[in-house]
């Protein structure tokens, strides 16, 4: 009898595929498709929702819920005032949505729904999304930063006290690693996340091959890898919150740089 | 690797679909919900510093009547000292003249009593003398049987009398 061969592809956990009959939907001669990524985008958004509609009772001694949503906000306040001054508190709204969608798109895609049958897609393991969420950041400190200073803002170039003869050698230096920033700020969410699934693939598919293979190979292969998922997935909830909390961070940062150059 | 593989079919998808959801996420939640939540905590911040505000007027107005009652306590009782220290005086003058009137009293009856004393002792003295010069007289009389003037017995008499 020739066994099955049980093949886990890590892989294939991020796989797109298009639901239900909208593969063939086009805006403009692009493909639309409502696919499960999409279908996960729009979890996290209604999800999301709800969290701060929570906390939106306006209560003056706040429940629990209401505190919790008050901790973010006041969480993104405290950072982007730490970073960028009294005027960072207009970027609240765009940090905190990006604060929080990719939280919740990263917590989310964590979930254990395959005991259920159902498979969490983790949209920011796709750099085709964490590079736009990267664009729009960089975006928005392109557009500050000449909005606010003009042609002046390419004085962020020149580091402060730069020795004149070093101006040529400093400025396009300068110049290549604020361009690759937005390259960083979209890799770094995708690549952390597309990391953590495989490698919890990966240990899941030595688990099962493993069990499959025997008791002997179960005891010594598959339960070790089942206990370092335990472990990895804990691990895997903190990258989630700091990887979100690095893309609010530095997108902080690079709008500090346009905001007032330095 | 499906994020490659995939590209060039998903990448319109992905991109329009997280458009949407992220400009639905930022301007209902972000720019809708987001600055109500942090104007209740402003609100409640607001409300405490004006409570803690509001507690220390109090506690300010009460330390300032808490003086104003300790001055005007200490003015009663300098007051209060100060009628009894007058009340004392009152009747330490009061007694002292009543003594002084006692005492001028009591002189007086002293020196009268004196002058009465020195009366009755001058008188007793002066019967003394008289009889003294009889007796002298009678003495005389019979022992000398001589017959002494009465003027010259006394002056007799006296003499005696002043070598005692």
């Amino acid at each position: 009898m020739a066994a099955e061969q049980a093949k886990v592809d890590p892989m294939y956990q991020f796989t797109i595929e298009p639901l239900a009959g909208s593969s063939g939907w086009e805006l403009a001669g692009y493909n639309i498709a409502f696919t499960n990524s999409a279908l996960w985008m729009l979890i996290t958004t209604v999800v999301l929702f709800l969290f701060v509609l929570g906390g939106m009772k306006r209560e003056l001694v706040p429940g629990r819920w209401q505190m919790m949503v008050e901790s973010f906000t006041g969480f993104i306040d405290n950072m982007l005032e730490a970073n960028i001054g009294k005027a960072g508190r207009k970027y609240v709204p765009y940090v905190f949505s990006l604060f929080m969608f990719i939280l919740f798109a990263n917590l989310l895609g964590l979930l254990p729904l395959g005991i259920f049958g159902l498979h969490p897609f983790t949209f920011t393991s796709h750099f085709t999304v964490t590079g736009v969420l990267a664009i729009i950041s960089f975006s928005i400190v392109l557009l500050v930063g000449f909005w606010k200073h003009g042609l002046h803002f390419f004085s962020l170039f020149v580091p402060h006290g730069t020795p004149l003869p070093m101006v040529p050698v400093i400025a396009p230096i300068e110049f290549i690693s604020f361009m690759v920033r937005p390259f960083s700020l979209g890799l770094r969410l995708f690549v952390a996340m597309m990391a953590g699934h495989v490698l919890l693939e990966v240990l899941s598919s030595f688990v099962i091959d493993g069990t499959n293979a025997g008791a002997t190979f179960g005891l010594m292969v598959g339960l070790p890898s089942f206990i370092l998922m335990i472990g990895i997935c804990a691990l895997e909830l903190l990258v989630a919150g700091i990887q979100a909390y690095v893309f609010a961070l530095l997108t902080s940062l690079y709008i500090n740089d346009a905001e007032n150059l330095h | 690797m499906p994020q490659i593989a995939q590209l060039a079919e998903t990448w319109s998808s992905q991109v329009f679909w997280l458009l949407v959801f992220f400009g639905i996420t930022f301007f209902v939640i972000g720019k809708g919900m987001v600055p109500k939540v942090m104007e209740t905590v402003a609100q409640r911040d607001g409300q405490i510093a004006a409570d803690l505000a509001a507690a220390k007027a109090a506690r300010d107005a009460a330390d300032e009547q808490e003086d104003a009652w300790r001055v005007r306590e200490n003015e009663n009782r300098a007051a209060a000292q100060a009628i009894v220290a007058k009340a004392k005086d009152e009747a330490a003058a009061k007694s002292e003249t009543k003594l002084k009137a006692a005492q001028t009293r009591l002189d007086k009856k002293l020196s009268e009593a004196e002058t009465r004393i020195a009366e009755a002792r001058a008188a007793a003295l002066t019967e003394v003398e008289a009889v003294a010069v009889e007796a002298a007289q009678d003495i005389v009389k019979t022992l000398a049987g001589v017959k002494v003037t009465k003027p010259t017995a006394s002056k007799a008499v006296k003499e005696a009398m002043a070598n005692g």
